[in-house]
């Protein structure tokens, strides 16, 4: 899930990885740093998150060998799109999340489907199993121009309430919350049963 | 019907894999070692199609240790397990993929860190202080869950190890009979008894 703010956008994921119904590990990275001002969360089948995690960190470091600057979230989303609609026909299963702040200080969020098709959205995205527990989650939350600190309390929220609703996500909550100054990073414990 | 099984403890993991060979309800062959040394510190263990399984091992092995002779330095566990991950992935995707679970065990000969990856035949790869493959997981990723604690020794991980067969033997239909059981630690890899 990916929210924007005021001058900040927040992104979170929760941490549980899993065969069907067995948990296997509680603390699996879903979402990954591109660059610093910029965040990819990529919720699906396991093995496509680390081979798109890898493949976009190959991608963005030669982006900036050629380009000597750091890819913008737009551009990046960009990036993401085509990668995906490349493998139309045998696709990857996996439906990324992309938050950033441009060069301008304005916030970018975005989500795809497992295609590549771009969504764009003036409050949050959402995408994962439990998608529809977080629309309704976000939905009631959210408020427009929210400072850094209070987008972090609405984001943890509203992923928490979600994920406790969907037997197949929880474990435990990963929160970026991205602004100029920097990222301020934290893991919640949810239910952990 | 497969089962293996990794256990972290200080400075060491300890497996066990199952010996039995089995080709739909016969069981072709007892004590077979499911298991290859990636290099002196690094033990891979395989279930899957048969074939598949040694075929795979056994190209990854040679690779590891090519990496090892060009380079003068062995390839860490992790490098070892992105690696493996990386051949399975390639190979999801194509006409033949290889239908391969496995266990990657090391231990760090300078640092004495013990790791464990887990990995599926879909390549999806997590690093475990504990893990189990195949329905045994079914059964005994509860018991490791309840008995396992950071920093155990070697005689309660072989505790714990034997608690795991022994409940394979009360609640699992198919019958394991004999586990090789290995440690994998700074100075290698050897053959235990329980």
């Amino acid at each position: 899930m990916a929210m924007k703010g005021k001058n900040c956008v927040a992104i979170a994921a929760d941490r549980r990885f899993g065969v069907q119904l067995m948990t296997l590990s509680t603390d699996f990275q879903k979402i990954f740093e591109i660059n610093p001002r910029t965040y990819i969360g990529l919720p699906g089948l396991a093995t496509d998150v680390q081979t798109l995690s890898e493949l976009f960190r190959f991608k963005t470091n030669l982006y900036k060998l050629r380009e000597e600057r750091d890819i913008s979230p737009k551009t990046f989303s960009h990036m993401v799109s085509s990668t995906l609609y490349e493998k139309r026909f045998g696709n990857y299963f996996c439906e990324p999340v992309i938050a950033g702040i441009e060069k301008d200080g304005s916030p970018y969020i975005c989500s795809m489907d497992l295609l590549g098709c771009i969504n764009h959205a003036k409050d949050f995205v959402v995408s994962g199993t439990a998608s529809s527990q977080m629309y309704g989650t976000a939905e009631g939350l959210w408020e427009p121009e929210l400072e850094p600190e209070e987008l972090f309390e609405t984001i943890a929220q509203a992923m928490m309430s979600a994920v406790d609703r969907d037997a197949s996500s929880g474990w435990g909550v990963i929160v970026h919350v991205i602004t100029q100054d920097g990222v301020m990073t934290k893991t919640l414990k949810a239910r952990m049963d | 019907m497969e089962a293996l099984f990794g256990i972290t403890g200080k400075g060491f993991v300890l497996t066990a894999s199952d010996t039995t060979m089995a080709r739909s309800i016969v069981i072709m062959k007892h004590g077979e070692d499911k298991s290859r040394v990636l290099n002196k510190n690094t033990l891979m263990m395989y279930t899957g199609e048969a074939g598949d399984t040694v075929q795979f091992a056994e190209y990854v092995q040679r690779n590891v240790q090519l990496y090892g002779i060009r380079n003068g330095v062995p390839l860490s566990a992790h490098a070892t397990a992105s690696y493996t991950r990386r051949e399975l992935a390639k190979a999801l995707r194509t006409r033949n993929p290889y239908h391969v679970n496995l266990l990657i065990a090391g231990t760090d000969p300078k640092t004495e860190t013990p790791e464990l990856y887990w990995l599926d035949h879909m390549a999806s790869m997590v690093k475990m202080p504990f893990a189990a493959q195949g329905y045994a997981s079914y059964f005994c990723m509860s018991t490791m869950d309840r008995y396992w604690k950071p920093d155990m020794t070697l005689e309660e991980a072989k505790a714990l190890m034997q608690k795991c067969i022994d409940e394979l033997k009360i609640r699992f239909i198919a019958s394991l009979p004999q586990f090789t059981i290995k440690i994998v630690d700074k100075d290698g890899i050897r053959d235990v008894q329980l």
